[in-house]
């Protein structure tokens, strides 16, 4: 009982917005309805909504890394683009059968750990921060992108997989379940719907847990005073380190579901735009709360897409307006703001009841 | 024995001799006051024992072995803890929450819970537990991070100038709070500039100037020390 209470209290703990009866309801309300949706919707928007949560997952890992660590990745799409490349390169050159896809999956998301383990060791070691950190992480990511881009001749291979330049890679299968009497193929629409959520739901929970744990407590007062933190005893360094090797397998996540659901990757996925556009996604949410973060991204990426439309130049313009909107109007992000001032008045009314 | 030991600490920057070949010890269980005009070296001297300075030259014995080499949360994991002169706290977490923070360390559940609201009530910060740390009185800044250093049990508590931009009634409650901490067992070493404070608290006092240790002995001794008093009118002539 008391394991069982402790659980609770870190899923609603002081770090994480929303809390008690009614928020619990209504988050149940909205799985249910995600759980609904694929028997509501056609084929072609469900697959179209699993995009959405593809990039969701990029979104809260730079949530933790900046909203709740203090420091700002522009890093995450180099995650993304490592992951998502490593799918391609694993499972074309071994193929999709016995369930090699998970396999392809888990690879590339430990490749993705280890190099993040190695920057960040760099980073928060030769003791890098601010704006500085920013930099250097930006930095790798348009290395990326410009090494990939000149790979397009046919002495650029892995094994079978050819890197193929500024086109990408492509063809590579999607995720495929073993199971018994036929394999369960992936394609972008109801089943990986499915798989997609079933990562999203408990990559939340587990996050909201940890950002309210110990773990996490540190992790927020280094963000608001990394040499108190310290002279609390506390090796500032490694908690940093941690997050920020969290935070890049959730980028190399989604760069991996991402290679799987449209079955290419291209280094444009890592260009400047690219990198900048999660930083839109988290800061207009709320960087400092896991559910504004993931509410505020599918809301952005959905209006995105609305607007790309009418032309995706026109919606880039859009997005950056945006930021600055939210960085002059609410610098904590629309959905926190709201969040806060909405609890405010509740509690006035309240106490003036 | 002493707890705390500096043998021929020396700090420069260039030229610039901050600490100069300071022998410093500390008695287990001493309360200690370490005064000086402004540019004397006590907050370098500070950050030299807490290893946020490398040393130029020296070396820094704590309970027994050298800690010259080690990094700052090592020495504090070793039972050191800090009150900084502008109150080191985090300001956008409620004053519970930041006690709790530095409670974490050794205490969990039913026995955190107990220990935090002990704390506050010793500091008088009950009232005010659920409050933004950043909202808090200058004083119940003060007296926040002032818990937050005793949380950690520490057998060296290192103050700097814990009653900055304090009333009177307030300098007079935290000296009650400090001396309450040293019958406890804690070893203090304290930087304060209010000879009040001194008085109510110390019994050894050393007088830095111009980075050198420049006299040491009781209060009553410092305070009738004829040089002592030259050197804090007289700074504009030396």
């Amino acid at each position: 009982m008391i394991r069982h209470c402790r659980f609770i209290k870190l899923l609603e703990g002081p770090q994480t917005l929303g809390r008690g009866p009614l928020f619990w309801g209504s988050a149940g309300l909205v799985l249910l309805a995600a759980m609904a949706y694929p028997l509501l919707a056609d084929g072609y928007t469900v697959g179209n909504t699993v995009y959405f949560f593809t990039w969701s997952f990029m979104a809260l890992g730079l949530c933790l890394i900046w909203g709740y660590g203090g420091t700002l990745s522009f890093g995450q799409t180099a995650f993304f683009g490592l992951s998502g490349y490593a799918y391609g390169v694993l499972t074309l050159n071994f193929g999709a059968a016995y369930g090699f896809t998970l396999i392809a999956l888990l690879a590339s998301l430990a490749s993705t750990a280890v190099f993040a383990a190695v920057l960040g060791y760099f980073l928060y070691f030769g003791r890098i921060s601010g704006v500085f950190l920013g930099i250097v992480t930006l930095s790798v990511t348009l290395v990326f992108e410009r090494f990939m881009a000149q790979t397009a001749g046919p002495e650029w291979h892995i094994g079978v997989a050819r890197l193929n330049g500024f086109n990408g890679m492509s063809g590579m299968p999607p995720l495929t379940l073993p199971w018994f009497g036929g394999n369960i193929v992936l394609f972008p629409d109801i089943g990986l719907y499915y798989f997609v959520l079933g990562l999203l739901v408990p990559t939340y929970l587990g996050l909201r847990i940890l950002v309210n744990s110990k773990f996490g407590n540190v992790l927020v007062a280094i963000r608001e005073n990394p040499e108190r933190a310290e002279m609390l005893g506390y090796d500032v360094r490694k908690y940093q380190l941690v997050a920020f090797v969290i935070g890049a397998v959730l980028a190399g996540l989604s760069g991996t579901l991402y290679t799987a659901w449209g079955q290419y990757i291209t280094p444009s996925s890592m260009s400047i735009t690219a990198a900048a556009l999660p930083i839109v996604w988290v800061a207009v949410g709320g960087r400092g709360d896991l559910t504004a973060t993931l509410i505020g991204t599918l809301a952005v990426l959905a209006a995105f897409q609305a607007l790309t439309i009418y032309g995706s130049q026109y919606a880039l313009v859009v997005m950056g307006l945006l930021l600055v909107a939210t960085v002059l109007v609410a610098p904590e992000g629309l959905i926190v703001t709201s969040a806060k001032l909405a609890g405010r008045m509740g509690r006035g009314s309240k106490e003036s009841a | 024995m002493p707890i705390l030991e500096t043998r021929g600490l020396n700090k420069h920057f260039g030229g610039l001799h901050v600490t100069a070949d300071v022998n410093l010890a500390l008695d287990d269980g001493e309360l200690h006051c370490l005064i000086g005009p402004n540019g004397a070296g006590k907050s370098t001297l500070f950050r030299l024992i807490l290893g946020e300075h490398a040393p130029s030259s020296g070396s820094i014995l704590y309970a027994g072995g050298d800690i010259t080499a080690l990094k700052s949360f090592e020495r504090i994991r070793r039972g050191m803890s800090v009150k900084f002169q502008v109150p080191g706290i985090f300001k956008a977490l409620s004053a519970r929450h930041n006690l709790e923070i530095a409670l974490q360390h050794h205490l969990e559940g039913g026995s955190l819970d107990a220990e935090t609201d002990r704390l506050l009530a010793f500091l008088n910060l009950s009232e005010v537990a659920t409050q933004l740390a950043g909202n808090l009185s200058h004083g119940q800044k003060q007296w926040l991070e002032i818990g937050m250093a005793i949380s950690l049990k520490p057998k060296l508590l290192l103050l700097d100038e814990p009653t900055a931009g304090m009333s009177p009634a307030e300098t007079f409650a935290t000296g009650e709070i400090v001396k309450t901490l040293n019958a406890g067992g804690v070893t203090i070493l304290a930087v304060e500039h209010d000879m009040s404070f001194v008085r109510q608290v110390a019994r050894r006092v050393t007088v830095l100037h111009l980075g050198r240790i420049f006299a040491q002995g009781t209060v009553e001794e410092i305070v009738a020390d004829e040089r002592v008093a030259a050197i804090y009118l007289g700074q504009g002539h030396a």
